[in-house]
């Protein structure tokens, strides 16, 4: 196809898009109005439930099913990652070597990666209470992991992840989504119905099913997340094709 | 006020993302790819969704742009091994970590 004839079947769908999109959007409520009537509803059902954030109780409770799927997308992502990224026959593995770093980086990577830690751990945890949750915190914890690489070096980093452990936590994380929503169903008739007791409203043990969802998910994300970095930097630090050896030796 | 606060981040928006695409170094379009990330989370947030602005922080100014970033590193074509010992010389103790294209 020339590229003339792609950019012509590209303005034509283009121009087909846009004709039903904004016939679509006529139909939306207008923008900054009173008027939320999906926001309405889903409140009461959050408060109705005793879930502080509105946001968690859709996410893990009204929508938990919406949620299983983007947990599962992460999930083969990162599966799919790990068999892409293997150790192909002729790349050769090179330890990586010490590395010098500047004062002060070290300084601000040993002072920020405990705090960072802690701001991962808080937000997962209060995930049913104030804005965040189990993806959120989950990809500060796998961020805040490599401030060690920042900090230090690529051998520090390796210290502090144990990969073995990780994948095998980010399965059973992965799995366990799915087996709380089995109970639902045994217990109450339902796929990931609400079953457990619902608490008092705005303590960290409120909302029932959403705080034990969310902290799978917190587990699953950082986990997953940590594993789908460690095959990207394994790549670019350690790796190295055969045409790449000398530079390698370095 | 808000309404203007919007109009503000929405340009923000629309200026970041134009540069990323007239960007044309992968490694400088990650770059940008993470002030567009940061612009919009600043746009979430403005529009009272604090939520969707920490996911859209965490994941779309830091992990996307480091893992393109790790990418580039990966597939950028590096010296070849007649050309490596010819300037091994200049990049022994450097702390060079093979980023420059040949």
């Amino acid at each position: 196809m020339t590229a003339r004839a792609r950019l012509a079947v590209f303005l034509a769908a283009a121009a087909v898009i846009a004709a039903f999109f904004t016939a679509a959007c006529t139909d939306l409520p207008p923008f900054g109005t009173d008027s939320h009537p999906y926001g309405e509803r889903a409140v009461a059902a959050a408060l109705d439930r005793r879930t502080a954030n509105v946001v968690s109780a859709v996410n893990f409770d009204i929508r938990a099913f919406d949620t299983l799927g983007e947990e599962s997308i992460l999930f083969g992502t990162v599966l799919g990652a790990t068999l892409l990224l293997r150790r192909a026959r002729d790349e050769r593995h090179r330890r990586a070597e010490a590395d010098r770093v500047m004062p002060t980086t070290r300084l601000f990577g040993a002072l920020l990666l405990p705090v960072t830690l802690v701001v991962g751990v808080y937000i997962v945890a209060h995930g049913q209470l104030s804005p965040g949750g189990g993806f959120q915190g989950g990809v500060v914890l796998a961020t805040a992991l490599h401030l060690a690489y920042v900090a230090a070096d690529y051998r520090a980093l390796k210290k502090l992840r144990p990969l073995a452990v990780l994948d095998v936590a980010d399965s059973l994380a992965a799995a366990s989504y799915s087996l709380i929503g089995l109970a639902g169903m045994i217990a109450g008739g339902a796929f990931l119905k609400n079953v457990l007791p619902l608490g008092t409203f705005n303590t960290v043990t409120s909302g029932g099913t959403v705080p034990v969802l969310n902290a799978a998910v917190g587990v699953e994300v950082a986990c997953g997340l940590i594993a789908l970095l460690a095959h990207f930097l394994d790549q670019a630090v350690e790796l190295t094709d055969p045409d790449q050896q000398r530079y390698g030796d370095t | 006020m808000n309404q203007w606060l919007i109009g503000v981040a929405v340009a923000f928006v629309v200026l970041a993302a134009t540069t990323a695409v007239l960007t044309r170094d992968p490694a400088r379009q990650a770059v940008v790819l993470s002030v567009l990330g940061l612009s919009l989370a600043v746009v979430f947030a403005v529009l009272q969704a604090p939520d969707v602005a920490l996911s859209q922080l965490a994941v779309g100014t830091a992990l996307t742009p480091l893992l393109i970033l790790l990418t580039v590193r990966k597939v950028t074509r590096r010296p070849t091994r007649s050309d490596d010992r010819a300037s091994d010389g200049d990049r022994a103790g450097t702390g060079d970590d093979g980023r420059e294209q040949k």
